[in-house]
């Protein structure tokens, strides 16, 4: 089942640039949540800040406090590591690792955390495959083929489904598909969308339509601060804030 | 006034015609002794190659057979040696400087493993005799194989870190957004994405080492006959086609022309071998 | 939580209905059943958190390793030579004497040795090399340029001791039969080419060091060549330049310091090239004019003579030449990189790709 995420007093900086500032926001469990914004407003920074990927980047800096479930991401004793694995990131770009079969793509995040337990591992595999709306398109060819040999679309579902293997608790996605042609934009929605009956979904978009298809809340982004964040609804009807409504009705950004 | 649309001038056409046949000459002059060397070598070494050469100890000198046998294995003795030091280390720099290659430090360990690659092989070789084989008061394999390795390291390193360097960062932070540990997202994920270019580089680096002979004429030294001991004077190739090359005995020309051959075979065996290897069993790729 | 996005919204942003994902009571059963998988333990993290240490460290000391290694050989090989300093500081580069009986060594011949060979080395290679890889990067037709490229690659794979042997048993005899002779009847006025044709000599050494020079020098120049912007070159072609003025007006020009910065590597490289030479250069201690006449250089002497000094001033004096050998190099390095670096840095690895 997904969980709940409480954010707090979160800043982050590349250098001396701050790139987020003061962000407070509150998600609920089994919700999806998308971030808009102009580019460079820092959304995708703010997710990455969610599962400690941000701090990999030489010379970044975060301050504040994450509650992600029963995990203080930002806790003296919590390790990046552990954090990560328990929650899952699905990229812009579909990134699968080239040198591995599709099987083996979908096995890394177990396999590599030292799970190897055949047939359970085998059944997770499938279990993801079919997650991610993969499984009957690759289901022959699972280690005949290189992740790196399906179209996009699929390669970011296989991405999805790598993401799922590992079970975790939140699954975090950075435009995952900015890089996709429509119809494959459709299927990554369709299972964004059923993906929350399990999971708690953050999805960063810079297509508003998209955050309107698929999101329960949104939360809009500019120059490093969260202008407004409510119900997904209320944000593209009848927004509070001047600057949201500047940019869902295309003034700017 | 001069008019601009003037047809181009007999002198101009005429340098760059002298232009274009010199380069193309410079091309021809240049692959001509290629041709030659290993033409002559072919012709000269088949004819002395024989089933005696290549399982035979050398004999004294006025007697004529004898073989190469026990520097052909003293050479692959010497270089696997070589290759146990220079791998890892040479390996292990790469990763450093590509994956946590910030700072000056890095910019030091880069330009020293630059400059190290240009310090010549003799020097190579009268350093290593005061390291090891002044210490252990005997000449060995293993101070020829410590020679070799050493000269494999900045080779090795080099190439690693360029490969390193072209796997996309997404890579990385895929495998680091699984929850990976660093040091396995390193070494399963993003050296096995490149691990073709790594090997390609560390193949260069052995062919390099191969044919080397100036490190090991003060280190491994040589021997006339078996030896398989890591800690005693071993025969290798290049020193044995060296010395019948400088004799003055046709059989041992003969040889040296013969030992060349076979050098140049294996050089070119073991480096295809590796490409064999790691061209099998590829899965089909389209990225 | 809304599980559909409210119709107003829609209203608002003028989609078309098709454009939204089927609402979740449509969801495949076997999708929610294989979404409810029971999590998987995993191992704990403390291990794998001391591992990163441990392999980041030992990545460390691999890259310190070389840092040793350098520093390692100036530390021997100066402690070893301190005998020979010490005794004849400096006239140790200015003395002509290299006699290991009487205990006097002077290094002369073999430093004079040692340039002579590399800059007749450099001078029949440099033109060569440069033509060559001009040849490769502005006039090559395609299917040419790989091969060619492969092969003066392939030159650089052969052993310095096949070279020798080369040399010794082809190059030398074509020498005394046909080109000294020749040489000495047409420039033997210059006084480079005169005296007996024995072959082997300074010139055999030049011409083979040429040879293994040429793919170090050729490459680099490929690689700064390439690093020519292709605008440069358009823009001197669109105002109607030959292809030769096109070379010399905008990749010459733009690569002259990188080029240098490879002849520079050659030169190294010819200095401390050792088998090739000592096989070809007739080995003896002398200064001579004419090229014809044989020499020795600093890495010849060392290969000949280290394994027979038995005693310590003897070993000192060829450890100094090794030190000298060594420090030469360096500088030399050094500086080629920079230059080369100033051209290529960035470059070369996407160059590549």
């Amino acid at each position: 089942m997904g969980v709940g995420i409480e954010v707090k007093d979160l800043n982050a900086w590349f250098g001396k640039a701050q790139v987020l500032n003061e962000i407070n926001i509150k998600v609920a469990p089994n919700a999806v949540t998308a971030v808009i914004g102009p580019s460079g407003c820092g959304k995708s920074t703010f997710v990455r800040c969610l599962n400690r990927l941000h701090e990999t980047v030489p010379d970044a800096r975060v301050k504040g406090s994450v509650q992600v479930g029963d995990i203080d991401v930002y806790g003296t004793n919590t390790d990046a590591v552990d954090v990560r694995r328990r929650i899952g990131m699905v990229f812009q770009k579909p990134n699968p690792f080239p040198t591995m079969s599709i099987y083996d793509n979908v096995a890394a995040g177990l396999r590599l955390n030292g799970y190897n337990k055949r047939p359970e591992l085998d059944q997770i595999v499938e279990d993801a495959l079919r997650s991610a709306a993969l499984w009957d398109e690759v289901k022959d060819v699972l280690r005949k083929k290189s992740g790196s040999s399906l179209s996009g679309g699929q390669q970011q579902r296989l991405c999805i489904a790598r993401a799922l293997a590992v079970q975790p608790e939140l699954l975090l996605m950075d435009e995952p598909a900015s890089a996709l042609d429509p119809i494959s934009t459709g299927k990554i929605e369709e299972l964004i969308f059923q993906l929350k009956t399990q999971y708690t979904v953050v999805i960063v978009t810079h297509n508003m339509q998209q955050a309107a298809r698929v999101a329960d809340t949104t939360g809009f982004f500019l120059l490093g601060r969260l202008i407004e964040y409510d119900k997904t609804e209320k944000i593209f009807t009848t927004p509070s804030d001047k600057r949201t409504e500047d940019y869902i009705t295309g003034r700017f950004g | 006034m001069p008019s601009i649309s003037r047809p181009l001038s007999l002198w101009r056409r005429f340098v760059n015609f002298c232009f274009v046949v010199l380069s193309a000459l410079a091309a021809i002059v240049v692959l001509a002794p290629l041709a030659a060397i290993f033409g002559y070598l072919v012709y000269k070494g088949i004819g002395s190659l024989n089933w005696e050469f290549i399982t035979n100890t050398p004999r004294p000198v006025g007697e004529t057979g004898g073989g190469m046998a026990n520097a052909i294995v003293g050479s692959v003795m010497i270089l696997g040696i070589g290759s146990i030091i220079g791998l890892p280390l040479g390996i292990g720099a790469g990763i450093y400087m590509a994956e946590f290659g910030r700072g000056r430090f890095v910019n030091l360990v880069r330009f020293t493993a630059d400059v190290l690659n240009g310090v010549p092989s003799i020097v190579v070789g009268i350093a290593v005799y005061a390291l090891v084989v002044l210490r252990q008061q005997h000449f060995s394999a293993l101070s020829g194989g410590v020679a070799l390795g050493i000269m494999m390291i900045p080779t090795i390193a080099r190439t690693t870190e360029e490969m390193l360097l072209m796997v996309p960062n997404t890579i990385r932070e895929a495998a680091l957004g699984l929850g990976i540990p660093q040091w396995r997202t390193t070494l399963q994920v993003t050296l096995r994405t490149a691990y073709k270019g790594v090997i390609t580089g560390a193949m260069l680096a052995f062919a390099r080492v191969a044919g080397e002979t100036a490190p090991l004429l003060f280190t491994a030294f040589g021997n006339q006959f078996w030896n398989l001991n890591p800690n005693q004077p071993t025969a290798a190739l290049p020193i044995q086609i060296f010395a019948y090359a400088v004799s003055p005995f046709d059989e041992w020309h003969r040889q040296a022309w013969a030992g060349a051959l076979i050098l140049i075979v294996l050089i070119v065996v073991a480096v295809s071998a590796v490409r064999v290897v790691t061209s099998r069993g590829t899965m089909e790729h389209n990225a | 939580m809304g599980s559909s996005p409210n119709p107003e919204s829609r209203q608002l942003l003028r989609f078309p209905p098709s454009m939204y994902a089927v609402p979740s009571s449509k969801m495949s059963p076997t999708l929610v059943k294989a979404l409810a998988v029971p999590r998987v333990k995993l191992r704990g993290s403390k291990v794998s958190k001391y591992l990163d240490v441990v392999f980041r460290n030992s990545l460390l000391l691999c890259s310190l390793s070389i840092v040793a290694v350098m520093v390692l050989f100036f530390y021997e090989l100066t402690s070893r030579s301190k005998l020979s300093i010490a005794k004849f500081g400096f006239s140790f580069f200015t003395g002509s004497n290299w006699d290991p009986v009487a205990g006097d060594f002077g290094a002369m011949p073999f430093i004079y040795g040692t340039l002579v060979s590399s800059l007749a080395g450099l001078v029949l290679a440099v033109p060569l090399a440069v033509g060559v890889a001009i040849f490769v990067t502005e006039l090559c037709p395609r299917f040419l340029r790989s091969i060619v490229s492969f092969t003066v690659e392939l030159l650089a794979a052969i052993p310095s001791v096949i070279y020798g042997l080369w040399g010794i048993f082809v190059l030398a005899p074509i020498l005394r039969e046909y080109v000294q002779p020749w040489l000495s009847k047409y420039l033997g006025w210059t006084g480079f080419f005169e005296g007996p044709a024995y072959g082997v000599g300074m010139l055999a050494a030049g011409i083979i060091l040429a040879i293994m020079i040429i793919p170090i020098v050729a490459s680099i120049t490929r690689e700064v060549l390439v690093a020519v912007p292709r605008s440069q070159r358009e823009a001197v072609l669109a105002l109607g330049a030959t292809r030769w003025e096109m070379v010399r007006m905008a990749v010459l020009r733009n690569a002259r310091v990188g080029i240098l910065g490879g002849i520079i590597l050659g030169l190294g490289r010819a200095i401390g090239e050792t088998m090739a030479v000592t096989m070809l250069i007739g080995n003896r201690p002398e200064i001579a004019k004419s090229l014809f006449a044989p020499g020795y250089t600093m890495a010849s002497v060392i290969a000949n003579e280290f394994s027979e000094a038995t005693d310590d001033l003897y070993l000192s004096a060829l450890v100094e030449i090794g030190l000298v050998l060594l420090i030469v190099t360096v500088i030399v390095n050094i500086c080629a990189r920079l230059l080369v670096w100033s051209i290529t840095r960035g470059n070369s690895a996407r160059s590549n790709a």
